[in-house]
């Protein structure tokens, strides 16, 4: 019995030793798990609460009915963010949920807007407050004017000008354009025929 | 390896230095041993820069965070794919990447340029050693050398910006490098063609490929960061005429010019003078992209930080530009044309008047961009000058532009008349008509969007009926079938037929552009269960419905993911996941400030653009934007059409008539002098 035990005892480990292996070989077939497909971490808080949320970034204010106001998102394009994005309030205030500036410059305009201001009016309590950098385009005055149309009208000059090289140059070229000696005209066939070569030449 | 990469920078330098004036010496004075020289020393630099980006690749992946580029650009969690692209993600990298992908074009040039252009080349390996040496310089010399060491060796680097970590990103920068940095092989080919008085198409005909190459990198290179900045930035668009948007821009517009005004060069002999000051100016543009993101001048997103880098690029760009423009007003009486135009009706007028509108576009953006310096200058006070001035200078601008790109091929070389014209403007001018018309009945009115699409409409006639004849002309001819012959009409004039796909890209890219217009957007805060509903330009209702939040941990980041299912006029489309990440270091402390990842649903008509904003005091209740964007899958077809155009174009071979063409061998008609 007693060797039996043992040999049973040696039996059973070699059994557990193959379990244990196959296992093993199992575990390792097995699609390795990858953290990304983690679901929610173990210890979850309280119902409807997130386990870290500073992983969420800024904690933030439930949406209202005049952060989705066309009128105060028209006035909020207008203006330039301050916090340094090259963005305007709207865009990086529903962009960048880190910055701080753009949600402040919302609440001055809800505020304002509430007190009865109108856009233009608005517009021009920032510019007051803070310069015309802060409009996302210079207003059409001044020396401003000059950054709005300068592009057009050179390109305006610069096309008339063109024309009338282009026209000169195309009144001295016209008499050598002129055939030295009559040509005969070609048939339909030949001009399709010549069409299609200099199609093929044609690069 | 740091010691050895930066052992690699002096010898760079210093073979740099030399190649440069053995180049000029030995072309100017005809010394064959030191063009050889300088040739060699253009190999001797690219090897020698190229173990310099080893040793930093190195130190990179072996996590040598005593380097300080390491420890600012790595973490030891990020991931092998990003750990490369470190190479380019900060200034210093960047600058390596510069210089050595210009040594490795240089000797390129140098080996595949053929023989009989052997007296430009001294002067093109003068050009490239000295490009190449000025970067190695900046890294030496400016405080901007990667391989410089830390007092002390952090346990783990900063990690990788996390909008940096995006594939997008990964291509997006090397390609915009590329192209600006081949386009120091033009300029150089340029700058030989006057040192050497070689002024006829030769020039042109060594630098095609390399033109065509620089203006294919632009394309792709911008065209990847629209699309990086719409799947990574979450600001839900695409271009934002960003400083640095409008720098990789500027040299993309000038190249464009080039392509079309050397045609009328290779054909007619014209614009001699004109095509050499576009290759000048396309590469100092390109300098001036890197001064402006380098230099912190100008506020913008990607401007890498203010540093003593940007006087550098400054005193370069002065000194090239007054020695090229210098050169070149000696030069001068050299180029006369040799032809005059005929007509203003004429396919060479329609291209002067298409690269007066490259060109202006070109100073606008120009303009635009540097307006806040100017104003300050003037007025003493700073303006912003951000998309509604640039939308508004250049979008009639642009439809303009895309006007000239249907009207030019309908016209005639040399002299068109009337019936010709009724002849080939019938049917792109009625297919545009019809756009239009159809779009008004339909209800559209924005004018902008209205003429985009209608010109999109023409141009589009145009290219199709300029295949249709052609393939037409081979079926007549040759007896091929319409497939056939469209194949072989495209594989036998690549130049012609490619040049047309590319304008099918950019017409898709307008009409792309002009969804934009119809683009909606609305916020709301969702707890679990609740949904929102936003409506669609064509009519559909969306409804986001919220099923909450999970957080996880990933490789190098923490994940909190919302779960939103999409339905469509109540037809289930799906679910997306918008998350926030929260970029930690190997020792799971935080690298960055918590980013979005967008969660978008594509098709062909419009994306679903969502982005989590954040929770409401720790709890599930989650904030959300909600954005639809017509069309924006057009604008990244459109970008893969345009690079496939232009691969066409470049594709080597061709046949012996078009080679002859194109080596500015043009065709004799009677009468012509």
């Amino acid at each position: 019995m007693a060797d039996r035990r043992a040999g049973g005892q040696a039996d059973c480990d070699r059994r557990a030793f193959l379990s244990v292996m196959a296992g093993m070989v199992f575990l390792s077939a097995r699609p390795p798990v990858r953290q990304s497909v983690q679901d929610s971490l173990p210890g979850t808080g309280p119902a409807g609460r997130l386990w870290d949320p500073a992983r969420a970034g800024r904690p933030l204010e439930p949406v209202t009915v005049a952060d989705n106001d066309a009128v105060i998102r028209a006035i909020e394009k207008q203006l330039h963010c301050t916090c340094g994005c090259n963005l305007d309030v709207y865009t990086c205030r529903t962009t960048d949920f880190t910055c701080t500036v753009s949600p402040a410059m919302h609440e001055q305009v809800v505020d304002l807007a509430a007190q009865g201001m109108t856009g233009p009016q608005i517009i021009d309590q920032f510019v007051r407050e803070h310069g015309v950098a802060i409009l996302m385009a210079p207003p059409k005055r001044g020396f401003n004017l000059a950054g709005y149309f300068v592009p057009s009208l050179l390109i305006i000059a610069a096309g008339v000008v063109l024309t009338l090289v282009l026209r000169r140059w195309a009144r001295t070229a016209a008499p050598d354009a002129v055939p030295a000696r009559p040509v005969a005209a070609g048939t339909p066939e030949e001009l399709e025929r010549l069409r299609g070569e200099l199609d093929r030449l044609s690069v | 390896m740091t010691l050895l990469g930066t052992l690699a920078l002096w010898l760079a330098l210093l073979v740099g230095v030399w190649g440069g004036l053995a180049g000029f010496v030995g072309g100017l004075n005809g010394r064959a041993d030191l063009a050889h020289s300088a040739r060699h020393a253009v190999f001797a630099m690219c090897g020698a820069l190229l173990v310099a980006v080893v040793s930093l690749e190195w130190a990179l992946f072996q996590h040598d965070f005593n380097v300080e580029y390491v420890a600012a650009y790595t973490s030891r969690n990020l991931p092998v794919f990003y750990t490369w692209s470190a190479l380019y993600a900060g200034q210093k990298g960047s600058l390596l990447f510069w210089a050595t992908v210009l040594s490795v074009f240089g000797s390129l040039a140098l080996v595949l340029t053929p023989r009989h252009h052997r007296e430009l080349l001294p002067y093109v390996a003068g050009v490239v050693s000295l490009v190449a040496a000025f970067f190695v310089s900046v890294m030496l010399f400016g405080h901007a050398n990667p391989f410089q060491r830390l007092p002390y060796t952090p346990l783990d680097g900063n990690g990788l910006n996390p909008q940096l970590q995006n594939p997008g990103m990964v291509f997006h920068p090397p390609m915009l490098y590329l192209g600006y940095i081949s386009i120091t092989i033009p300029f150089a080919f340029a700058i030989a063609a006057l040192l050497s008085r070689r002024l006829d198409t030769d020039w042109l005909v060594a630098i095609r490929k390399w033109t065509l190459l620089s203006w294919l990198f632009l394309s792709v290179g911008i065209c990847l960061g629209m699309w990086w900045a719409y799947v990574e930035l979450g600001w839900g668009g695409y271009w934002a005429w960003d400083p640095v948007e409008n720098a990789s821009l500027l040299p993309w517009l000038t190249m464009t010019a080039f392509l079309h005004s050397v045609m009328i060069q290779e054909k007619r002999g014209m614009l001699k003078k004109w095509n050499l000051a576009l290759i000048i100016g396309s590469w100092l543009l390109s300098i001036f992209g890197t001064f402006i993101t380098r230099s912190g001048v100008i506020s913008s997103v990607h401007s890498f930080t203010q540093s003593s880098v940007g006087y550098f690029f400054l005193a370069f760009l002065v000194v090239a530009g007054t020695a090229s423009f210098a050169l070149y007003t000696s030069r001068l009486p050299l180029l006369g044309a040799e032809a005059r135009l005929e007509s203003m009706v004429s396919r060479e007028a329609s291209f002067l008047f298409n690269n007066l509108l490259f060109i202006g576009i070109a100073f606008s953006v120009l303009w635009g961009t540097l307006f806040p310096i100017l104003s300050e200058l003037v007025q003493g006070t700073k303006v912003t000058v951000g998309p509604p001035f640039f939308n508004q200078v250049n979008i009639p601008l642009g439809l303009a532009l895309l006007a000239l790109t249907g009207i030019g091929p309908l016209i005639a070389w040399r002299r068109a008349s009337i019936p010709n014209l009724q002849r080939q403007f019938a049917v792109p001018g009625t297919v545009g008509v019809f756009t239009a018309l159809i779009l008004l009945v339909a209800g559209m009115r924005d004018f902008y969007a209205l003429m985009a699409m209608a010109l999109g409409g023409f141009v589009a006639g145009t290219v199709v009926q300029e295949f249709a004849r052609g393939a037409r002309a081979r079926h007549r001819q040759y007896g091929e079938g319409y497939a056939l012959a469209l194949g072989r009409l495209l594989a036998r004039n690549r130049r012609r037929y490619g040049g047309y796909i590319v304008h099918t890209g950019i017409v898709i890219l307008f009409v792309a552009f002009a969804g934009m217009a119809f683009k909606t957007e609305t916020e709301a805060s969702l707890r679990p269960g609740e949904s929102a509903s936003i409506k669609s330009p064509y009519g559909w209702t969306y409804r986001l419905t919220h099923l909450g939040i999970s957080q996880y941990d990933a490789l190098n980041r923490q994940v909190t993911a919302a779960t939103l299912e999409v339905t469509r006029d109540g037809k289930r489309l799906g679910v997306l996941t918008p998350e926030k990440r929260q970029h930690v270091d190997g020792l799971g402390r935080p690298t960055f400030q918590p980013s979005s990842e967008v969660g978008i649903r594509s098709d062909l008509r419009e994306d679903l653009y969502v982005v989590l904003g954040g929770v409401v005091n720790g709890t599930e209740q989650a904030v959300f934007r909600f954005t639809i964007n017509p069309l924006v899958w057009w604008v990244w077809y459109g970008g893969m059409i345009i690079a496939l155009g232009g691969l066409i174009v470049m594709w080597p071979g061709g046949s012996p008539a078009a080679k002859r063409a194109q080596a500015g061998y043009s065709v004799r008609l009677v009468g012509e002098e």
